[in-house]
């Protein structure tokens, strides 16, 4: 009896196990720099994850608050070792470490966030975030009456001082006296050190709070002092509701539903994205119930003429803190010149050291 | 009604019996309360025991993260066997990470057999000298050695963010060194994940260990630490010991910097400090300042913090649960030494 219960059982496990490869899911593995609960940054690939996680045929798992350094790099070969298929590492600053482990593992395809490197199994992919901070610099502008902005933000790199560029011509383009001044405060998720960040601006006269930080402390502190503020990364209006103007937002969902659907049909080649709003990654949050119908309407105009391509926003005549002219007139920015960029335009106060 | 009486001998082998009842207990604990979240403990203590030493890769990762952690502790043990209270670890194993990184900017065309044993050797000058500055003005100005070395802890993370962010910038434009050549390059052994600096961990470990038991130097540490009055009367050098063993310990935390930046990164970035300084000094005291204990608390914790990441991919367990589990072993092996030093016994009826 053992014996023909053991038999049956050799044919039955191969062809289960055939089926089961058949069926087998797409495992997909993402990687945050902060915890996903910090309503910014890593919220807003949680939520795509959990969106692309409903699709069919696909797994997904994450692991949150790693350390750029060796431990990213220990954690992308745990994910490459338990034979994840495509794996999304969201900081720049695990942009080696995966370069180094997708070495490793070539069948294994690596999605890169905001770096510059690709391999032959490695792409990286950012989004226009600078199109949505032009129009929050726009709302900025306009909702100030000192016409001096704070801009809390993290490390002096490219895509920080874009954004803080961008932020401050969208500012200019409605109030042409507007300064932007900046505050460094190292890191990318502190509550407490952005908080009081804030502070330090709202001291110097700062009356519109905006941020390059994955937590919605400067929110909360310019709330406290009874002014406005621009929000980052997620609507953060439930942190101050009477302060919150509007905030440039990612949507993730589309993007990777993208990328997914080439790794499962074999498609999938590497490439540096770089998409904007026209493709819907990122966006503009809904207004404040205090931004008058005027400002709305202006704001939305510029926002369809970006859609549209019409509107490129580094485009010159643009000069330096120093007055410098670095983009000509008539001239738009490359891509390259603005995944570089490490000089502030004028109307910006603070050094990009 | 029970009494506190103070225990005549000394803890030997009960400290080390105290020291793992009391962790065990905090992980059954944790476990306990993954079971609260909703995940199985059992299921959990799977993963997390599988995920920590379950492969040959799995060991090599908690080997690599130990080494920096290992050398740091010895560090830190060296300076509290003498009841300085070195808290600057951090600092000094970001000084050490400089110094090496100086020497691997600025001499890349020398070959690997004389650009190494270079950097280390910065590095260790580097970290010293970083340990050197609290000692001196702990000598001469009375200043507390806590506040001074954990001050020079943010000082010297400014430092290389103002090196790393200023002269040293990558060409790229992001706030981090050029690559170093593969000269200063730390190899790993064979075709394993583990660079060197495992061997180095191992020899320095021994040495220390050799130090502390079988030199001069090692009694007149135990003499001056046990009772400073009385080694000072009996002629015992304090002060010059004092010196040694703040440069001592920032010299070995500065080499882990070198070991960190050399193998594990390949160029000098902030993303470098790690806390790892930091964790030294729970390990140092976990393991009672011996070299061999404090090589095994370094493995163990670096495997819980690999165990965790394993805890996070397979069973969605938050990120902050890594913490809680060191904090809460931290809390029960202090709670469990009191039984080291005290017993518990039964009073006597008058």
């Amino acid at each position: 009896m053992r014996i023909i219960v053991l038999c049956i059982m050799l044919l039955v496990a191969p062809t289960a196990c055939l089926s089961l490869a058949a069926e087998r899911e797409l495992k997909v593995g993402f990687i945050y720099v902060s915890p996903v609960g910090d309503a910014g940054w890593s919220h807003a690939h949680e939520q795509a994850r959990q969106a692309i996680e409903a699709l069919d045929g696909v797994s997904t798992s994450y692991v949150e608050a790693v350390a750029e350094g060796p431990d990213s790099e220990r954690v992308i070969q745990t994910m490459a070792r338990k034979r994840f298929d495509l794996i999304f590492a969201t900081s720049f600053g695990y942009m080696d470490s995966m370069l180094k482990v997708a070495r490793q593992f070539p069948n294994t395809v690596f999605m890169h966030c905001s770096g510059f490197k690709t391999a032959a199994n490695m792409g990286n992919y950012f989004g226009r975030i600078y199109q949505p901070r032009y129009l929050s610099g726009m709302v900025a502008g306009a909702m100030s009456k000192t016409g001096v902005l704070g801009y809390v933000a993290a490390f002096p790199i490219p895509e920080v001082i874009r954004g803080i560029n961008a932020f401050t011509l969208g500012a200019r383009s409605v109030n042409p006296q507007a300064t932007v001044r900046v505050v460094w405060t190292k890191t990318w998720y502190d509550p407490a050190k952005e908080k009081e960040a804030a502070k330090s601006l709202l001291d110097v006269g700062a009356d519109v709070i905006a941020q390059h930080q994955d937590s919605p402390g400067p929110q909360e502190a310019a709330q406290e002092r009874g002014v406005y503020s621009i929000g980052y990364n997620t609507d953060m209006s439930r942190f101050a509701p009477k302060a919150h103007l509007t905030a440039p937002v990612w949507n993730w969902t589309p993007y990777y539903r993208q990328v997914v659907e080439q790794v499962q049909k074999g498609t999938w080649k590497p490439s540096s994205d770089w998409p904007g709003l026209a493709e819907g990654v990122v966006d503009l949050a809904p207004f404040g119930p205090m931004v008058p119908p005027a400002v709305r309407e202006r704001v939305q105009a510029k926002r369809a003429e970006i859609v549209a391509g019409r509107e490129r926003i580094f485009t010159g005549p643009i000069a330096d803190q120093a007055g410098t002219v670095r983009i000509p007139a008539g001239a738009v920015a490359a891509d390259q010149e603005l995944l570089g960029m490490n000089w502030f335009v004028q109307g910006v106060v603070g050094t990009t050291e | 009604m029970l009494r506190v009486v103070r225990r005549p001998a000394s803890p030997g082998w009960r400290g080390a019996l105290v020291v793992s009842g009391s962790a065990l207990l905090a992980l059954a604990g944790s476990l306990l309360l993954l079971g609260v979240q909703g995940v199985s403990p059992l299921a959990g203590l799977k993963v997390l025991v599988l995920g920590a030493f379950g492969s040959a890769w799995a060991i090599e990762d908690c080997l690599l993260k130990a080494i920096p952690l290992f050398l740091c502790s010895l560090g830190v043990a060296v300076a509290f066997r003498l009841q300085i209270w070195n808290i600057g670890a951090e600092g000094q194993f970001a000084l050490g990470a400089i110094g090496a990184t100086w020497v691997a900017l600025s001499l890349p065309g020398l070959p690997k057999v004389v650009l190494l044993p270079l950097m280390i050797t910065a590095a260790c000058l580097a970290g010293g000298l970083w340990g050197l500055i609290p000692a001196i003005l702990r000598q001469r100005l009375g200043a507390s050695e806590i506040i001074v070395t954990l001050m020079g802890n943010y000082i010297a993370i400014l430092l290389l963010e103002f090196l790393v962010y200023g002269v040293w910038k990558d060409p790229s434009g992001f706030p981090m060194t050029p690559a170093f050549a593969d000269a200063a390059l730390l190899g790993t052994i064979g075709s394993t994940s583990v660079n060197w600096g495992l061997v180095h961990c191992l020899v320095l470990g021994a040495a220390v260990w050799v130090l502390f038991r079988f030199s001069r130097f090692g009694y007149e540490l135990r003499a001056c630490g046990d009772n400073v009055r009385a080694a000072r009367y009996a002629g015992l050098p304090y002060d010059r010991l004092a010196l040694l063993v703040m440069v001592l310990g920032g010299a070995l935390a500065g080499w882990a910097g070198c070991i960190e930046a050399s193998a594990s990164l390949g160029r000098l970035q902030p993303s470098i400090m790690a806390g790892y300084g930091y964790t030294a000094i729970v390990v140092a005291w976990l393991a009672r300042l011996s070299p061999l204990y404090i090589g095994l608390s370094a493995f163990l914790l670096a495997a819980l913090r690999v165990g965790v990441e394993h805890l996070q991919l397979d069973l969605q367990v938050p990120a902050a649960f890594g913490s809680i589990i060191e904090g809460l072993i931290l809390l029960t092996v202090l709670a469990g030494s009191f039984f080291l030093t005290y017993r518990l016994v039964p009073a006597r009826r008058p």
